[in-house]
Formats: C-alpha cells, sequence, structure tokens
C-alpha cells in the first residue's frame, strides 16, 4: 500500500491513507458479536472555540485528553498546525483530529508550493470539508479553522460529516454550549486582542469547569496578519496544590532489633534517571 | 446520562431542519428560508443562509442534512461554472435543476438532503424547479424542509397567480414567519433572494421586524 524510497517526510503522509475504514469497522462488529470489546478510542471531550477581531482570530483549546471515563492525557495539545498562518482546533476522535490535520498540512504545503503564495484558509476549509464528506462521518473529527490570508481573518467550524460554517465566533465539543454561552454575552465586533483573549480565556474556562469531558489547562492561539502567538499554556487553570501530609515515616519510628550487612561485589557500568509523576 | 453529555455532540448529525420556499411572479422568482441549523437538540449555527447560489441568476434552497446539501451545491455551482463556459452564455436554471437532480437520484439512497432550485434565464423567464429524491419538476411555488408542513394550508390558500414582485416578497417573508414560529427546527432570521433580468438581491430580515401574527 505504501511506496518507499526517495519521497520525503512531508510526502509520505500524502500516501498513508483511510483504506481501513471499512475493514475496521467490520472488524470491530465481529468482535462485538462475539462479546469482546476493542479498546476505547482515545477521545478529546473537549471545549474549542475561536473569534474574530480586529486583526485577526484568536483561537483557544483545552487540553484534556479522555479514554471512556478517565483522563489519559492530562495536558494535550488540541490546536494544530496547518500552515504559517492557518490553525486548527480539533475535537472527537485524538487520532482522527491528529491525522487529518496533519494530511491536509501536508497537501496544502504542496499546493502553496505550486501556487507560489500563502494558503488561503477557504482553501484548507475546502480540502477538510471534502475529506470528511467522503467517509461518511466516520472520521470522528469537529474542528475549528482560522488563519488570516490575504482576504482578512476567517473563521471556520466543520463537522465530521462534512458540512462548514464560516462564523465570526464558533465553539465546538462537549462544552461547546458553556462556551458558546459566553460568547453570546459579550462578543463584539472589531475588539481589542486583549479583549478577543481574555473572552476567548474564559469561554474555555466555562467548559473546564461546566463540562467532564473537558479540563486542565487553557491554551491560546493568536493568529494577525504575519505574527502567530502560540501560547501554551496561557493559563494554568487547574494546577495540582502542594500535599500538606506525607506518607514517609521518621527514621526511629520502627524499633531495630538486629543489623546484618552483606557487601554485595558489583560495579556501576551505566546510570540513567527519568523521573516519575508522583506529586 | 454521564456518557451522553460527552460523546452524543458529534455523534449527531448537522441538520438544517429548515423551511424553505421558492415562489415565481412574472419576471423572476423569490426564495427564502430561515437560518437554523442544529445538530440534535443543540443549534449549532443560527445565521446560517440557507440559499445557496449556483450561479449568478440561480440560487438553490438548502434542507435536510447540512453536509449533503452544501456538498451537492458546491458540486453543481463547478459544474454550471463549466456549462456556462462551454456554452457561452449564462446557463438555464432548467440546466442547473437536471444537474442537482441528476446527483440525488443517482445517490438517493447515501444522501438526505433536499434542494429547490429557482432563478431566472431568458428563455423561460422565472422558473422554480422541485428535485426531491431524484424528480425533476416544474412549479409555480414550492415549499420544503421541517417547517413546510406546517405552512402547505397557507400557501394553498394564499398563492395566487399573477403576483407582483413585492407581493411575492411578501407572501415568502408571511410564510418563513408562520412556520418559523410552529417549528422546532426552524428559526433565527429569514433570509430573501429576489431574483429577475437585472440580478439577484439578497436581503436579511431580522427577527424582530418579521411580521408577526396571532397570539404573537
Amino acid at each position: 500500500e505504501l511506496a518507499h524510497s526517495y519521497v520525503s517526510d512531508k510526502f509520505f503522509l500524502l500516501l498513508i491513507s483511510y483504506f481501513c475504514t471499512f475493514r475496521n469497522a467490520v472488524l470491530e462488529f465481529e468482535c462485538n458479536k462475539l462479546g469482546h470489546s476493542i479498546p476505547a478510542a482515545r477521545k478529546t471531550g473537549t471545549t474549542i472555540c475561536g473569534v474574530v477581531f480586529k486583526d485577526g482570530i484568536v483561537l483557544g483549546a483545552d487540553t484534556r485528553a479522555t479514554e471512556g471515563m478517565i483522563v489519559a492525557d492530562k495536558n494535550c495539545s488540541k490546536i494544530h498546525y496547518i500552515s504559517p498562518n492557518i490553525y486548527c482546533c480539533g475535537a472527537g476522535t485524538a487520532a482522527d483530529t491528529e491525522m487529518t490535520t496533519q494530511i491536509i498540512s501536508s497537501n496544502l504545503e504542496l499546493h502553496s508550493l505550486s501556487t507560489g503564495r500563502l494558503p488561503r484558509v477557504a482553501t484548507a476549509n475546502r480540502m477538510l470539508k471534502q475529506m470528511l464528506f467522503r467517509y461518511q462521518g466516520h472520521i470522528g473529527a469537529a474542528l475549528v479553522l482560522g488563519g488570516v490570508d490575504c482576504n482578512g481573518p476567517h473563521l471556520y467550524s466543520i463537522y465530521p460529516h462534512g458540512s462548514t460554517d464560516k462564523l465570526p465566533y464558533v465553539t465546538m465539543g462537549s462544552g461547546s454550549l458553556a462556551a458558546m454561552a459566553v460568547f453570546e454575552d459579550r462578543y463584539e465586533q472589531n475588539m481589542e486582542e486583549e479583549d478577543a483573549k481574555r473572552l476567548v480565556r474564559d469561554a474555555i474556562a466555562a467548559g473546564i469547569f461546566n463540562d467532564l469531558g473537558s479540563g486542565s489547562n487553557i491554551d491560546l492561539c493568536v493568529i494577525t496578519k504575519g505574527k502567530v502567538d502560540y501560547l501554551r499554556p496561557h493559563d494554568m487553570a487547574n494546577k495540582k496544590g502542594v500535599r500538606t501530609g506525607d506518607y514517609k515515616y521518621k527514621r526511629g519510628t520502627t524499633g531495630v532489633l538486629a543489623k546484618a550487612v552483606t557487601k554485595l561485589d558489583l560495579e556501576v557500568v551505566e546510570e540513567t534517571v527519568q523521573t516519575m509523576d508522583t506529586s | 446520562m454521564l456518557e451522553e453529555s460527552t460523546e452524543s455532540e458529534w455523534q449527531s448529525e448537522v441538520k438544517t431542519g429548515t423551511t424553505i420556499i421558492a415562489v415565481e411572479f412574472n419576471g423572476g422568482v423569490v426564495l427564502g428560508s430561515d437560518s437554523r441549523v442544529s445538530a440534535g437538540e443543540t443549534v449549532v449555527n443560527r445565521v446560517m443562509n440557507k440559499l445557496s447560489l449556483l450561479h449568478d441568476k440561480i440560487y438553490c434552497a438548502l434542507s435536510g442534512s447540512a453536509a449533503d446539501a452544501q456538498t451537492i451545491a458546491e458540486m453543481v455551482n463547478y459544474q454550471l461554472d463549466v456549462h456556462s463556459i462551454e456554452i457561452g452564455e449564462d446557463p438555464q436554471v432548467r440546466s442547473a435543476a437536471t444537474l442537482v437532480k441528476n446527483i440525488s437520484y443517482k445517490y438517493k439512497e447515501e444522501l438526505s438532503a433536499h434542494l429547490i432550485v429557482a432563478g431566472w434565464d431568458r428563455r423561460g423567464g422565472g422558473q422554480v424547479f422541485v428535485t426531491l429524491n431524484g424528480l425533476l419538476s416544474r412549479q409555480p411555488f414550492a415549499v420544503g424542509g421541517s417547517g413546510s408542513s406546517y405552512v402547505y394550508g397557507f400557501v394553498d390558500a394564499e398563492y395566487q397567480k399573477g403576483m407582483s414582485k413585492e407581493d411575492c416578497q411578501q407572501f415568502v417573508v408571511n410564510t418563513i414567519s408562520l412556520a418559523m414560529s410552529r417549528d422546532g427546527s426552524s428559526g433565527g432570521v429569514a433570509y430573501l433572494v429576489t431574483i429577475d433580468e437585472k440580478g439577484a438581491e439578497e436581503k436579511c430580515i431580522l427577527g424582530n421586524e418579521l411580521p408577526t401574527f396571532y397570539d404573537q
């Protein structure tokens, strides 16, 4: 299926395709019939949103990835690079959003080299919607696409079945209703950058605190003409507290009756340290 | 309950719910639609313009699955552009409707969208075509979408042949307004497109400017 040899990494991504979706669906069905269940796909639960302000776009996302009811990743990155002037937030199945955005990013770079121009947001939108429609909703990727091109700032929301909406403010994911409530209350046209950042931060925070599928920190991405500010994290809304108690006992808590030391003839060859998150 | 709140959001398909209408008058057509797009119980876009451009003087009204309807409209837009360059003049409304019908009929098992095609051309003047389920039929006026069921009586009673442009626009606005107030899947603002020899004129009527009826 996959061609090898002289092609570079970017080209390689082009050739990876979803030949297996139908086969996977059949396999899953057969597996369930036999009584076993396929491991749960990691979803991003999520609150993502975007807003158009005076000079450009602000995209925002939370950072929790869930596997059923367990948090699989406390600090995952949901704002994906598409091109130097276009970024995309992804909700739904984590693998689908990751791969879809990478494929379109690769294709867009080739397209941009072919045209000799900076890619337009409408182009990325078309490519994404045509691909998602082709897979009839089986690719669970709900995206918020935003960027600034020669025609100004643009913001699109793209649904898994392939429909898109072009709007001044959008929210997606399980926390979308909470975030939309904030937007509907406080959105204005032609906001300043700081106001827009605060609005997006508050919308994501609403999703984080009122939706179980969203949590942890708030990532922001501010795109203006010629500049991108990828603020990760912008706001650590859920910092872990410092433990006040300790499970370690003081030396001497247990009385020692006898002590016997045996020396082992060992030589240290290599020493590596890898810290574990035990906080 | 917990499962649903985290998973239902992206699994339910985005539908346009909708009320759409197109009416012929002497010298052109008027198309109208509401603006609500829902995914399950959530409204995902409250200002969507469901009157999609197929060509300068040919528009179509979208209803049913948002993805299917948008895709059909974009495909036909492309095919019409090619066709109009090939024939060297503006395409006929019947051609546009035929292109929509071909897609709707060929993929009728897979698609669930209904497009009403309406426009003006030199040969036939203003024309309205329905393409439901892959049929092609020219009608003096047509309604579609989930909200249309509530207004069949109204349009049948109020439509008169030979209405003027302004009367048609008022008729369309009244129909949309009545449907929006009774159908849960229709709402938002009303979009109007008037197409005649001179071109297409788009208008948006906000919620508080819509006509009110009994009980409002």
